[in-house]
């Protein structure tokens, strides 16, 4: 990787505000470049890759709000549409608020539901949609048993780090997402002894930069994390919680948060609170979606496309 | 069979009388508990973050917006199911103190609820 091509593009960067919704952002091969959300996965894929993953967030089984009656249906959709991905991704990604407020039967829909994507391994963390009712006994027995710590992970895939976070386990009053100190020394801990070319991937439920802090969207202690993973030549950051895609790009560090398979949600400040937006009824799975992202040795940047479950 | 089965309601019938003394020993409850304020939650808020009921009222909190929301006292004296759209939560406060709680799926959602008699 040359350093001084990756200044070039942190300089440029910084220009950068949002990217906003309905574009998609990618670097390949070190020029940044814009499709339109609509974008084919195939052409989006680029030269020929090593691997490639799917995303999925918030699925909120059992949710049946005039948003959307049908969020089952919604979510079989976007399992077909993960299953049609080719290549055939090589694992999946649930970036939490599986079920819709820990409804009975939930979690076994969701995890039954993902075989039909043909996708052995699924790796979740939680939203707080499936932690709140017990302090998140059933998630992490059902999804961390016999791991240390609480939920938290990490593992390596094709010389590619994969670290999953859980910030969603110790909400306070008037507080926001958080990891907490014992989450952070094991995340100081797990990168220690990586390669600074080491492409990182980090997923978590809410996203880990402030996002619309008055609405609870932003990680209080994530900066802190983030700390630890700046000497990183290439971070992706992938999140779900707030149902609609937005980017930033911080120096090498790349944040995508990732549309829902359930409901959308207002943009950030656009309506007088978070929640579920009904839109109308023809619209609506144009506003949900999954991610394909794609890694491609010898590219600085992860590929993420972005598809709608209005798309074939 | 049936014998033992009077004997365990016996028993039990028993019990409930010494905790019922224990009860009553205890301070002052009114009967019924009296009907209080009732919280609307709407657009991610508690519509009245701060209340004052003498003991012994019973304070209600209804769910207007379409996802969930919980009413979970932040020293865990009460805490509400997940309240879902039109559902309602009710808890009846005793004791004089003041109540602070908040939502724990939007903890940006908070309120108090104060307890005391009538001076």
């Amino acid at each position: 990787m040359s350093e001084q091509h990756g200044v070039d593009r942190r300089g440029f960067l910084q220009c950068m505000t949002w990217a906003g919704t309905g574009l998609l952002w990618s670097v390949a091969g070190g020029v940044l470049s814009s499709r339109a959300i609509g974008a084919g996965a195939a052409e989006a894929a680029g030269p020929p890759a090593s691997f490639s993953f799917a995303q999925i967030s918030d699925t909120h089984i059992g949710f049946k709000g005039p948003a959307n009656p049908d969020a089952m249906g919604s979510f079989e959709a976007a399992v077909a549409r993960i299953k049609a991905l080719d290549p055939k991704p090589a694992f999946l990604i649930h970036t939490g608020d599986i079920t819709h407020g820990q409804k009975a039967g939930a979690f076994d829909l969701a995890s039954e539901g993902l075989k039909g994507t043909g996708i052995e391994r699924t790796f979740y963390v939680p939203g707080e949609n499936d932690v709140f009712l017990d302090g998140g006994t059933e998630y992490l027995n059902r999804f961390a048993a016999g791991r240390p710590g609480r939920g938290w992970q990490s593992f390596d895939y094709q010389g590619v780090h994969f670290v999953g976070l859980v910030n969603v386990l110790s909400y306070k009053a008037g507080g926001l997402g958080n990891l907490g100190p014992e989450q952070i020394e094991w995340l100081e801990r797990d990168v220690a002894g990586l390669s600074s070319s080491t492409p990182v991937v980090v997923f978590a439920h809410v996203p880990l930069w402030a996002v619309y802090p008055q609405w609870g969207w932003v990680t209080g202690d994530g900066t802190q994390a983030l700390g630890y993973l700046k000497r990183f030549g290439s971070v992706t950051v992938l999140n779900g919680h707030i149902h609609q895609i937005l980017q930033k790009v911080e120096g090498n560090v790349t944040f995508h948060s990732a549309r829902s398979t359930a409901f959308p949600q207002p943009a950030p400040g656009a309506a007088p609170s978070p929640g579920p937006m009904k839109v109308p009824v023809e619209e609506l799975r144009g506003v949900l979606g999954i991610r394909e992202v794609t890694y491609a040795p010898g590219k600085e940047q992860l590929a993420v496309v972005d598809a709608t479950l209005a798309q074939g | 069979m049936r014998a033992r089965n009077g004997g365990w309601t016996r028993m039990m019938l028993a019990g409930s009388a010494v905790a019922a003394l224990l009860v009553a020993s205890s301070g002052p409850v009114p009967a019924q508990p009296e009907a209080g304020p009732r919280i609307e939650i709407k657009a991610h808020a508690f519509g009245a973050p701060d209340v004052t009921v003498q003991p012994g009222t019973t304070v209600t909190w209804i769910n207007h917006d379409d996802e969930l929301h919980t009413v979970t006292s932040t020293t865990d004296v009460f805490r509400s199911p997940g309240i879902d759209t039109d559902e309602t939560y009710s808890h009846t406060f005793t004791q004089p103190g003041t109540y602070e709680y908040f939502c724990t799926l939007h903890p940006l959602m908070t309120g108090k609820v104060v307890v005391r008699s009538r001076s």
